[in-house]
């Protein structure tokens, strides 16, 4: 049997089981970040804090990926503002639950209630946009909803709406200083005030912690778990809930006849519009639900650090979701999780990590202060100061890590890791049917 | 001919583009605003023309950047998102050059070839500026038209070339990744801090009195104005007396035409890097020497306003780039007028929305090819 069978078989075993495909990529992304932990040296807490991070940012861009995904990979509109409508739900979202007495001040609402505002608010600024920009062309629609993106967060950014006032009420974006977003309720599971540690904990919080706080796991060093990972865990989990209820609805979406039209005007909208499907309706629908979607990811993501600052809504940020999804492969549900894990395991900490490795198992010394300080050894043969000087700046170096990881899937993989798979958008599956028949 | 509206017509706009006609209504309220501000003195006269110089000065900017761009977009078909880097590619290489130039003998090398790192090298004692240094300013200038143009060769053979037959998006989802890799690159060899390039206070400069204040014109802003004027009657010249010029039109027009028709379609898309990429790197040098400053992102930021002055003058037209880099630059400016110093962004963007949506093709409709 050759190689190209044995992946075809393998194929064939994932294909019919997604899920399986899922928890495979998970299991494989743990596996190799704690063969990471345990070459640098990590103990338990650290061990399980590293994977803490792994998932809550695998959720993370997963949800982002099929937000985005409903949009581009079903619709095929092409938004590369997400950041911009990101920015719009938290900011939403801050001010509704911010306290009156807090500066900026908010409106002081419960959060639940304040999220689905937030989650209003992207959606109706996504369907202000649909309306007309959807007529455009995909690059034009491209270009408008990135500057619509930069005109949200030159917006935050102002002092004009640091704190302004509407009707009597004083509220504010806080400016370059950020806002502060209410403790995630996750915190209220273990401690009875969630803002409050030292308030002392809930009865299930005494339980929880006096389990990890002597957990001991062979092969591990060290003694229990930290309080903060466990919260920290808990939220990473809540998120991965989400993951499974966002994969839910938009394959029922994919699945509905609603879907069936989406599908068809990404391939061929004049087809679509032919068989007297209004597609422009569809695309205004599609694009409002996907920018609500988005809303509610980067509620869920930003929320969990109790603050958040124009500087995470950067045009990069929009980047890094399409890095995820591309990945992963438009179209694809499944690829948008295993893409989202796949960027934020890899492509994103990834190099964090091999900074840290590289740093903990060899001596690199001080980094040189500028790349001549680094390159001009070279001529000497001595090759350590610029490997220095590389790994010492490596956080610098991952977008253009990204830019060639990007170049390279646009050449050669256009359609991502899950890119073979065919959607099915009819009820019965044709392509099956010559098996049965012969 | 009579220029007369009859007012059926305009009952017909307003109930067929309400939207356009309340963008109309607000376009003469502002205008009245300004005209009735200038009349009563509440708006200096010196302020707005200051606000329009400097607009100029920034639109003949971005209208030389745009060019480039509007020209890959006209012939390639892909909007290129990499072409604010390559802008700031040009302007950090005609810059170590131009500092090699000036300081070399004075300051150590290894500081000017990364344009004295993290901190920058103190302007003064350097002395870079037209009238000081002119020399390292031609020098500099050049070797940033150059390298750009080297650069964009490159980057088409590695990144572009193999991409042809795919579709719009997969282009500019590819131009992004060069547009991360370089701008992050940049920001690897030269590090990221935003640092003096030219001897501010050592330009000659002069009041022309307005009103009851004057404008300040500098000769850097004089020397751009004028570098760019002659570069865009160059690229005017190209395009109507040569061959060349007229094949790239032909392309732009219909390529499936030009290519039945005998242009080699691969040498008119090599040059038109070598112009676009030249005319980028030109004005990557001329908007540092405008501003003084010099930092990793400075063509990242501009990008969006040379696309809004590409699209505003129409895709494919270099005179509407440079019409349209004008109107974004003077918008700007002037804008600040009505709104706060941080919206002058803003309200360029969002006059290139207003465009896109209600005239895509640009204000120059029909004279796409040049």
């Amino acid at each position: 049997m050759s190689v190209a069978d044995a992946t075809d078989r393998l194929r064939d075993v994932f294909d019919g089981n997604d899920v399986r495909l899922v928890v495979g990529v998970f299991l494989g992304i743990y596996v190799t970040f704690i063969a990471v932990s345990v070459l640098l040296g990590f103990d338990l807490n650290g061990t399980v804090n590293t994977l803490r991070r792994i998932t809550f940012l695998a959720a993370a861009y997963a949800l982002l990926s099929l937000a985005l995904n409903l949009q581009w990979g079903y619709a095929g509109l092409f938004n590369i503002g997400v950041a911009g409508f990101m920015a719009v739900a938290v900011y939403t979202t801050a001010i509704l639950a911010g306290a009156p007495t807090a500066s900026p001040p908010g409106l002081g609402l419960p959060l639940w209630a304040a999220a689905i505002g937030g989650m209003v608010a992207a959606a109706i600024v996504g369907a202000v946009a649909a309306l007309p920009a959807l007529r455009l062309k995909a690059d034009y629609l491209a270009i408008v909803t990135l500057a619509l993106g930069e005109i949200i967060r030159i917006s935050v950014l102002s002092r004009t709406f640091a704190s302004f006032s509407v009707a009597g009420l004083q509220l504010g974006t806080g400016g370059g200083q950020g806002i502060s977003i209410p403790d995630n309720p996750v915190r209220g599971l273990y401690y009875l005030d969630p803002s409050n540690p030292t308030a002392g904990t809930t009865p299930f919080g005494s339980a929880a912690f006096a389990f990890f706080d002597t957990l001991t796991v062979p092969f591990f060093s060290g003694t229990g778990v930290n309080q903060t990972v466990v919260v920290g865990w808990t939220y990473a989990l809540v998120l991965l809930v989400f993951v499974g209820l966002f994969y839910v609805l938009l394959r029922r979406i994919g699945n509905s006849p609603f879907g069936r039209v989406l599908k068809a005007i990404r391939e061929d909208e004049l087809a679509a519009q032919s068989l007297g499907k209004n597609t422009r309706a569809f695309k205004i629908q599609v694009f409002t639900l996907g920018c609500a979607l988005m809303g509610l990811a980067a509620i869920l993501w930003q929320g969990s650090q109790g603050y958040t600052s124009p500087g995470e809504y950067l045009p990069i940020q929009t980047f890094y979701v399409f890095i995820a999804l591309i990945v992963g492969g438009a179209g694809s549900n499944t690829g948008s999780v295993i893409g989202g894990a796949v960027f934020a395991a890899f492509l994103f900490e990834g190099p964090n990590f091999v900074k840290r490795l590289v740093g903990h198992l060899f001596d690199l010394g001080t980094a040189p202060n500028t790349i001549v300080d680094a390159v001009v050894p070279i001529a000497s043969l001595e090759i350590g100061p610029f490997l220095t000087y590389v790994i010492g700046n490596i956080e610098i170096l991952r977008p253009v890590f990204l830019g060639v990881v990007l170049i390279y899937l646009m050449q050669r993989r256009p359609d991502g890791l899950l890119g073979h798979r065919k959607e099915i958008a009819a009820a019965v599956d044709l392509s099956k049917r010559g098996e049965t028949d012969g | 001919m009579d220029y007369r509206v009859e007012p059926a017509t305009i009952a017909r706009f307003v109930r067929e583009r309400p939207f356009g006609a309340l963008v109309v209504v607000l376009a003469l309220v502002l205008l009245f605003d300004l005209v009735a501000g200038l009349l009563t003195g509440d708006i200096a006269t010196a302020t707005v023309a200051t606000y329009l110089w400097d607009g100029a000065v920034v639109g003949v900017i971005v209208g030389l950047a745009g060019i480039g761009l509007s020209m890959t977009y006209a012939i390639l078909n892909f909007a290129n998102f990499s072409h604010g880097d390559m802008i700031t590619s040009g302007a950090f290489a005609g810059w170590v050059a131009a500092f090699l130039v000036a300081g070399v003998g004075r300051i150590d090398v290894g500081r000017l070839v990364i344009l004295g790192g993290r901190n920058g090298i103190n302007a003064g004692t350097l002395g870079t500026s037209v009238t000081n240094t002119p020399l390292a300013i031609l020098v500099g200038f050049v070797v940033a038209i150059v390298l750009t143009i080297a650069l964009a060769l490159l980057i088409d053979r590695l990144v572009y070339r193999p991409m042809r037959d795919q579709g719009a998006i997969a282009l500019l989802i590819a131009s992004i990744g060069v547009a991360l890799a370089l701008r992050y690159l940049i920001a690897f060899v030269f590090q990221s801090g935003l640092r003096p390039v030219t001897a501010t206070d050592q330009i000659p400069r002069v009041t022309v009195p307005i009103g009851t204040g004057g404008i300040n014109v500098d000769a850097h802003e004089v020397t751009i104005v004028v570098v760019s004027l002659l570069l865009m009657a160059g690229v005017h010249l190209l395009l109507q007396r040569t061959k060349l010029g007229t094949a790239m039109r032909a392309m732009a027009d219909n390529e499936d035409l030009a290519l039945i028709t005998g242009i080699p379609t691969e040498r008119v898309v090599r040059a038109t890097w070598i112009v676009g990429g030249g005319l980028t790197g030109a004005a990557g040098f001329l908007v540092v020497l405008e501003r003084g400053t010099i930092f990793f992102q400075l063509g990242w930021i501009l990008l969006l306003l040379i696309f809004a002055a590409v699209i505003l003058g129409g895709i494919g037209s270099i005179y509407g780039a440079m019409a349209g880099g004008l109107v974004i630059g003077v918008t700007s400016r002037l804008s600040l007028v009505w709104i706060p110093a941080d919206f002058g962004t803003a309200a360029a963007f969002v006059i290139m929305i207003l465009v896109l949506l209600f005239r895509p093709t640009g204000l120059f409709r029909g004279v796409t090819t040049a």
